[in-house]
């Protein structure tokens, strides 16, 4: 019997992508504003959501699902401040997908959550890959990672609506030049919302709230 | 790490379509992956090994065709590949850019018996 070629139409991330979208609605039935956080390990992702439920837990309804390989602290952190959360341990997986988060979503009342926090496994390549059916999905860049991560890791920087540069209180002790990196990202992702902020002392903070607030509330209306 | 995922799909879609066609072995399987996809060829057939053992597709020679990523600038045309250096127009220096190629990861094709 000869060989025969059989031609392939399917995309290879359909599946994921078919159960992004399931998600999807499943949150707009529910009217929840999902926000899927995305960063290399160590940018602060913990951090800024910690200070994100601060501001915002008198204003919303909020509940947070935590990826991470293995642990339940950052889960731990997320629940310690009040709201409901809940882990999911990837096992190795270097990100979360949608089958993943699809999982996880009847741990949480949905229907009496108005914003719902991802924190994706810490990874600049893996994550862009992967949607998982969010509103928004947000990058958190740190100034010691360097300038250079948007020439490094174009696809992250693509795929996201707004970013947040943190840790901007340690621009002094870097040399961290700020026009090269908005550079980059201006050419991947034109007219992206960006936001200098340090969890840590605050600054910058108040600009990033004030413009997550208007994005859920436009939803949520 | 993201390599396995993608080689589940690829083996997923391999199987269904083998079924279809009644074939009796995958002798080949035609990738396609863009520089930009972040796919390492030496992982993905280290998976492909794994997920396949035991299919009709163990022992199948994976085939990667590597596309280069390609920016195309919005304001003077130029198609450009990078260097690693620079996203920016190299003709005229525009940030006003598109990616025109690289972001693929698909599987393009099986060959079976």
């Amino acid at each position: 019997m000869g060989t025969r070629t059989i031609s392939i139409v399917e995309n290879i991330l359909d599946a994921n992508d078919r159960i992004a979208q399931t998600n999807r609605e499943l949150f707009d039935s529910t009217k929840t504003f999902a926000i899927n956080f995305m960063a290399s390990p160590g940018a602060g992702k913990t951090s800024v959501i910690l200070r994100t439920v601060q501001y915002l837990k008198d204003r919303y309804r909020m509940a947070g699902v935590d990826g991470d390989v293995a642990t339940t602290i950052d889960a731990d952190r997320m629940a310690a401040t009040g709201i409901p959360a809940v882990q999911i341990n990837t096992g190795g997986t270097c990100h979360l997908d949608a089958v993943m988060l699809s999982g996880a979503l009847p741990k949480l009342n949905l229907d009496e959550t108005d914003l719902l926090i991802i924190e994706n496994v810490g990874n600049l390549i893996c994550p862009a890959s992967f949607k998982l059916g969010s509103r928004l999905d947000v990058l958190i860049a740190s100034v010691p990672e360097g300038d250079d991560k948007p020439y490094k890791y174009p696809k992250m920087y693509r795929g996201v609506q707004a970013m947040l540069l943190n840790k901007v209180d340690l621009l002094p002790y870097f040399d961290f030049d700020m026009d090269y990196f908005r550079k980059g990202v201006e050419v991947l992702n034109p007219g992206l919302s960006f936001f200098p902020v340090s969890a840590k002392t605050g600054e910058g903070l108040d600009a990033y709230i004030e413009w997550l607030t208007e994005q859920a509330d436009s939803f949520l209306k | 790490m993201h390599e396995l995922p993608f080689v589940e799909s690829v083996l997923k879609i391999t199987m269904e379509q083998t079924e279809q066609a009644k074939a009796k072995r995958v002798v080949g399987v035609n990738l396609v992956i863009g520089d930009l996809a972040s796919m390492v060829d030496e992982s993905v057939q280290f998976y492909w090994d794994i997920v396949s053992e035991g299919t009709i597709a163990e022992g199948a020679k994976l085939h990667f065709k590597r596309l280069p990523a390609v920016f195309q600038c919005k304001d003077c045309g130029t198609k450009y590949q990078l260097d690693g250096q620079h996203l920016a127009c190299p003709k005229c220096g525009s940030t006003r850019v598109s990616i025109v190629g690289g972001d693929e990861a698909r599987l393009e094709s099986i060959e079976v018996e």
